[in-house]
């Protein structure tokens, strides 16, 4: 698609984009089969019973996949006990807050100087209605969700290349991309270009349907007008009393639309992932991952950085080194393992597995992803703008600016999710030290928002290759990694299985870790039972 | 077929980010090799070359024997390597400079230089990476 768009666009080829809807639907099933649009396998809380007496698992890593295995085994009667590098539970389900300190890799410190009660989620930060796993846990554990605001039409939409890098808001963009693209249909449609694809009889519903959907008028015209602004917003809009007589606005020309590419930004909250309603955790997403660990305190072992990890007749044995009070290395046992550190950091250890696993665990890449939060002296967003939570998307590298779903009308300070990036521009951005990425990040806010200059407050900087639990952000796999090596990354080997959302369908998603778990601790449990 | 699937997975990107704009096209646009490295490879090898240590390890660069062969770095960069990912939207020349950069510097002084031509000899065993958008 970034291929399609770095060249010119034809009216003619954006229309025959929307119009191939046979070819769009296979897409999307083909996407299905990709986990592109994927949706939770969760069957409901799952209940296994039944392990044989004194039976122990030892498992790697409390991020989502090791606590969601640990909860569920200990339910089912297993021993067991898990090793966690870092000093707190919930891996990348975690929130950065005020106080805290945050050394990434190179040793490069920040000390997070965020007022009480504001946060930047540097990982997760949105959970789909329909990832129902992570959503039982949340609930199993008390954790109070909210609603997440994922689509906002009083957001923008911004380009650096188009309206003198003026942002438009998304509602404008929507509006005038529906009504050209309706005007467009059906005008072809009149000429009778479209006579083979439809009937007569459809013809004319289609003709009413593209009339509603881009608000045209009676010639079947996008045209400036009341009914036009209803969905693109007014120039002065209906009021009350003297001054109440509502005057529309002008729409952007079909050319500025199409040239400005903003009408990119209109799938962004289309895709299954995102669509409406999504939620978060009240306090941050790092609430999840902190309940979790509280439930498992007593399992779980902090500062355990594991070094060697080895599996014979009689179970599996992990060495490991206290990162804090160092000494000789330590070992501990399970009669199995479910190992959930990433394969980023698994491929460096070393472990006795098949050489199909093996070469599954060194065959995956992860991606590179950033995060930045700028705390703002006050919401000006909300005062000013009258955004209430949603994204508004970019063109410069930081891409999005997320505005928070909670605290709406709130005095006082606020954090911006300033910079969402991923690919190449991810990369550059870990690149940078973080008070540049902060800079950085503060000049494209200020280009959208003139009020950060004066309103900026601190601000912290996440690269994923730097975190040093991760070294990455999440699984990268490819068609032809998957065909190769998947079924190998989710087999029981000896006494060893992995999950993680390295070990889904849905990777770099929390449900995917999630279901990862669920899926290795019953087939585990019935290998156990049955070789008992 | 294959044309279908990066066809199928470009889609995915748009749909998920939402932020197909032009500039979005994955490559970088620095040149010489200290800003191909500044931008690009520090994030993991990190300033000084030397790599960094936390639950798993990047490696160093400085002193790096495995870079006497002229060729390893681009090969790394055109496939990537277990969890490095490739960086095969780089180009030729910007493979060569930075390949150059690394065995020169950082303490080294590999003999040899690599050129855009045999990094563009090798490109058939270039491994594209997905972009995708996290959740």
């Amino acid at each position: 698609m970034t291929e399609d768009l770095s060249g010119a666009i034809s009216r003619r080829s954006l229309f025959a984009m929307i119009g191939k809807t046979a070819g769009i639907a296979v897409m999307y099933e083909a996407m299905a089969s990709m986990a592109y649009a994927a949706e939770s396998t969760f069957k409901g809380p799952i209940k296994l019973a039944g392990a044989p007496m004194g039976a122990s698992v030892l498992i790697l890593g409390s991020g989502w996949a090791g606590m969601v295995s640990a909860y569920e085994l200990r339910k089912a009667g297993y021993k067991v006990q898990i090793l966690e590098y870092n000093n707190r539970a919930g891996g990348r389900n975690w929130s950065l807050y005020g106080g805290d300190t945050y050394t990434e890799l190179g040793g490069f410190t920040q000390h997070v100087g965020f007022d009480k009660g504001l946060y930047l989620n540097p990982g997760p930060w949105r959970i789909p209605h329909h990832h129902r796993g992570v959503l039982h846990y949340a609930q199993l554990l008390g954790v109070q969700l909210e609603p997440f605001i994922q689509l906002n039409y009083n957001a923008y939409v911004h380009s650096t290349a188009a309206f003198g890098g003026k942002p438009k808001r998304y509602r404008e963009v929507e509006a005038d991309f529906d009504g050209y693209i309706a005007e467009l249909l059906s005008k072809s449609m009149r000429q009778g270009a479209l006579d083979q694809a439809v009937t007569k009889e459809d013809r004319e519903i289609l003709l009413a349907a593209l009339k509603n959907w881009g608000a045209l008028d009676n010639n079947y015209a996008y045209t400036k007008s009341e009914k036009q602004s209803d969905r693109r917003g007014f120039l002065h809009p209906p009021g009350g009393g003297m001054d109440a007589m509502p005057i529309p606005s002008d729409p952007l020309s079909l050319d500025d639309m199409i040239q400005s590419r903003m009408w990119s930004a209109i799938g962004a909250s289309k895709s299954y992932d995102v669509q409406q309603t999504m939620f978060q955790p009240v306090g941050g997403m790092g609430m999840l991952g902190k309940a979790f660990g509280k439930e498992l305190a007593d399992v779980i072992r902090f500062n355990s950085k594991v070094i060697d990890i080895k599996q014979d007749a009689s179970g599996v044995t992990a060495t490991y080194v206290d990162t804090v009070k160092g000494g000789a290395p330590q070992t501990a046992h399970g009669d199995y393992c479910i190992c959930t550190i990433p394969a980023s950091v698994l491929s460096q250890i070393p472990i006795n597995v098949g050489a199909p696993m093996q070469a599954a665990i060194n065959n995956l890449p992860y991606s590179a992803s950033t995060k930045v939060g700028l705390q703002m002296k006050r919401r000006f967003w909300e005062e000013d703008e009258a955004i209430y939570g949603g994204i508004t998307y970019t063109d410069q590298p930081n891409r999005m600016i997320g505005y928070p779903s909670s605290d709406f009308f709130k005095k006082g300070k606020g954090v911006l999710l300033a910079a969402y990036t991923f690919g190449s521009g991810a990369v550059e951005y870990t690149a940078m030290s973080p008070a540049e990425r902060v800079q950085k990040t503060l000049d494209y806010t200020a280009n959208i928002h003139p009020q950060a200059r004066t309103e900026f407050d601190t601000g912290v900087g996440v690269g994923w290759h730097r975190v040093p639990f991760t070294l990455g952000c999440a699984g990268s796999w490819t068609e032809a990694t998957r065909a190769a090596h998947y079924k190998d990354i989710c087999a029981i080997d000896g006494r060893i299985m992995l999950a993680g959302e390295h070990v889904s369908m849905i990777p770099a998603w929390q449900e995917g870790a999630v279901l990862s778990a669920l899926d290795a601790v019953q087939r585990l449990h019935s290998h156990i039972v049955q070789g008992a | 077929m294959r044309k279908l699937s990066f066809l199928i997975a470009g889609a995915a990107v748009a749909a998920l980010s939402g932020t197909a704009f032009a500039q979005f096209a994955s490559g970088y646009s620095w040149k010489t090799g200290p800003e191909i490295y500044t931008h690009v490879c520090q994030g993991c090898h990190m300033p000084d070359g030397k790599g960094a240590t936390g639950a798993g390890m990047y490696p160093a660069l400085a002193g790096n024997r495995k870079l006497a062969s002229p060729l390893y770095p681009v090969l790394v960069m055109l496939k990537g390597q277990k969890a490095m990912p490739s960086f095969s939207d780089l180009t030729d020349d910007q493979i060569a400079a930075v390949a150059n950069y690394v065995r020169g510097n950082f303490g080294n002084s590999f003999p040899g230089t690599v050129t855009a031509e045999q990094v563009k000899a090798l490109r058939a065993q270039a491994v594209q990476q997905q972009m995708r958008a996290p959740g």
